[in-house]
């Protein structure tokens, strides 16, 4: 067995134990606990294909800063009785498990559209696409008009973030 | 490379970005008052159709392909710019009416503008998607724009949440297309169209595609946030987001579904045909029983988006002209009956309703006859704007064989003329014991005869409206 495959399988077990954990704990702050390791291993399986920057991305803004909002949330929201969750809500358990299901079917979609075996990995490849470096080019060449454009939508969301959120206005 | 084209193509998209920064700029300086921004944000407006106007003859793409410039998208932007002065034009009086007026009002509304002009030039999903995200985090605030009110914290609330919803869908969807097709660039999607239009992953990205579009537009099944939003925001913002809102999310799935996918026939021309019939059948028949006129607007909005869709359902150049032509006459009408209905209302939201509007012809008989005009076009009656529309977008569905649409459309078109002459009717056969209310100060006025001059020549005239967004026609 290779390294590489080591962290495979080492990151992947890890990663579903904590998948699994997420559903099944009562705690949600442990659920969202469990969910901040799993998007860790996750970013490391990321690592492994040669994608550093979704890799960095992936911990800074899933495990960062989402996380840390659901957190927040969970905090805020006080759920300490979290039978009440779990009994109730029957409409609510049927269009998650039917969501769930749709992304299941996608997923089996994509593994029988691959039946005749996955294309092999190309390392080149990786390295001149995932890329930190790489990435910045692009966003700077081709990308560059949108990416302009994301920075007036934060300018947007920032006026408009303090318009509503101010205490007392003048 | 970037070239000079790239940004004589953008210029419009660029006066816009310059005039908001200097908002935001005399704002954060406290140079003038709220009454400075105004004038900033019309002035700007008024440059930037200008420069769109010059651009009215020229094509092409620019910045790798990100946005394409051409007679309807710039067309297009004359029409938003257009419609953002005249929002500017009422929002003065009516909220320094309210105490409300701030700069941020028209920081906003310039964004805003600067998302749907994305829009409507958008030659990459990816821009699109920047541009609906713009126009919408925008209308998310101008819906709460007065903090106080809590009709108008739902307003937003709802959108926001509902919004954010839509968005998502938006995104998967543009992914799936993205996985498909290997690119997001509508000419390279173009391209590939004829191979990959019947793969599952591609059609379940359409479908999405047309999940968040529709939710922007107000399509049944997706037109629930409407009423509620519209009647809770306020009334200069409803007016401005059911028009130049619409017609952005309009233009935009004219460009994806016509230009980019060439849908004509296909099975995806089928569902929009049947979202068109069912946004006409439900939107003309809820807004029978409306009290609210707002709410009465929102639920002819909604049915005003199905006889948009049918012409995009049609997938032909002649759907596409008739998408334009119709939402330039669906437009300039709205906006002006909604700034009679904002003059109109009452400090505590009151005014709004249909009796309050009893015997208006008699005190106030020039506002009266507008409001009836602006009834009129909408509900189709020649020679106004509204009948144009509906005969180049029921045209284009006949002869792309949707007969059935069309007769649908015609029938209840039949069924809008009840509530829309009821206003009429309200406001000239019978007598007045409401409350005597003031003539709208002058620029409600100016605002008013744009519009109802626009509802005229473009009824009177609109081969030459048709002219300026599709030469070749």
């Amino acid at each position: 067995m290779t390294l590489e495959q080591l962290m495979f399988y080492g990151l992947g077990a890890v990663g579903i134990g904590s998948g699994l954990l997420v559903v099944t704990r009562r705690n949600p702050v442990m659920s969202a606990l469990s969910l901040v390791l799993n998007f860790f291993c996750l970013a490391g399986l990321y690592l492994t294909l040669n994608a550093q920057f979704i890799a960095v991305i992936q911990i800074i803004v899933y495990a960062g800063a989402i996380m840390v909002l659901f957190l927040f949330v969970i905090m805020l929201l006080n759920l300490r009785d979290e039978r009440a969750l779990s009994d109730r809500l029957s409409a609510r358990k049927i269009i998650g498990a039917g969501l769930a299901f749709g992304l299941l079917l996608q997923v089996l979609y994509i593994l029988m559209s691959a039946a005749d075996g996955f294309p092999q990995k190309d390392e080149a490849l990786a390295v001149s696409t995932g890329t930190v470096e790489v990435i910045g080019v692009q966003l700077f060449t081709t990308f560059l008009f949108p990416f302009e454009i994301t920075s007036l939508l934060l300018t947007a969301a920032i006026v408009g973030a303090v318009l509503l959120a101010k205490k007392k206005l003048d | 490379m970037l070239t000079y084209t790239d940004f004589l193509l953008a210029m419009p998209l660029f006066s816009l970005t310059v005039t908001v920064l200097l908002i935001i700029a005399t704002e954060a300086a406290r140079v003038g008052r709220a009454r400075f921004s105004q004038f900033l944000a019309i002035t700007g407006l008024l440059v930037t159709s200008l420069l769109a106007g010059l651009n009215l003859r020229e094509s092409g793409v620019a910045f790798q392909g990100m946005i394409a410039t051409d007679a309807a998208s710039s067309y297009l932007t004359i029409l938003l710019s257009l419609a953002g002065i005249v929002t500017a034009l009422v929002a003065r009086p009516y909220f320094e009416h309210r105490d409300a007026h701030r700069g941020e009002f028209y920081i906003l509304l310039l964004f805003a503008i600067i998302g749907m002009v994305l829009m409507a030039s958008a030659n990459d999903l990816i821009t699109l998607f920047l541009g609906i995200e713009l126009m919408s985090f925008c209308l998310y605030v101008l819906a709460g724009f007065e903090r106080t009110k809590d009709k108008q914290n739902e307003s937003a609330l709802k959108y926001f949440l509902l919004g954010a919803f839509a968005s998502a869908f938006l995104l998967y969807g543009i992914a799936l297309i993205y996985g498909s097709v290997g690119s997001t660039n509508l000419d390279a999607i173009a391209r590939a169209y004829a191979g990959i239009s019947n793969q599952p992953l591609f059609l379940l990205g359409t479908a999405m595609l047309i999940v968040g579009l529709g939710f922007k537009v107000a399509a049944v099944p997706f037109h629930m946030w409407a009423p509620d939003v519209y009647e809770g925001a306020p009334t200069v913002v409803t007016g401005f987001m059911a028009t130049a809102g619409k017609s952005a999310a309009f233009a935009a799935l004219a460009i994806v579904m016509i230009r980019t996918f060439d849908i004509g026939g296909s099975t995806t021309a089928d569902v929009l045909a049947l979202l068109a019939a069912a946004s006409m059948v439900l939107g003309n028949v809820v807004a029978i029983a409306q009290t609210n006129l707002k709410r009465m607007l929102a639920y002819s909005s909604v049915a005003h988006a199905g006889y948009l869709l049918a012409g995009v359902a049609a997938g032909t150049a002649e759907g596409f002209a008739g998408v334009f032509l119709y939402l330039t006459a669906y437009t300039v009408t709205t906006l002006g009956a909604f700034a009679v209905i904002g003059w109109h209302e009452r400090t505590n939201d009151e005014g709004t309703s249909l009796d309050d509007y009893v015997g208006l012809s008699q005190h106030q008989p020039v506002i009266a006859a507008v409001m009836a005009l602006y009834m009129f076009s909408l509900t189709g009656i020649p020679p106004f704007a509204g009948f144009i529309g509906k005969y180049y977008v029921f045209m284009a569905a006949v002869r792309a064989d949707l007969t059935w649409l069309a007769i649908v459309g015609v029938l209840t078109s039949a069924v809008s003329a009840f509530y829309y002459l009821r206003v009429i009717v309200m406001m000239y056969f019978r007598e007045r014991d409401g409350e005597h209310i003031p003539l709208p100060r002058i620029p409600v006025m100016i605002a008013l005869g744009i519009t109802a001059a626009l509802v005229i020549v473009v009824g009177v005239l609109p081969s030459t409206v048709l002219q300026l967004f599709m030469p070749a026609m």
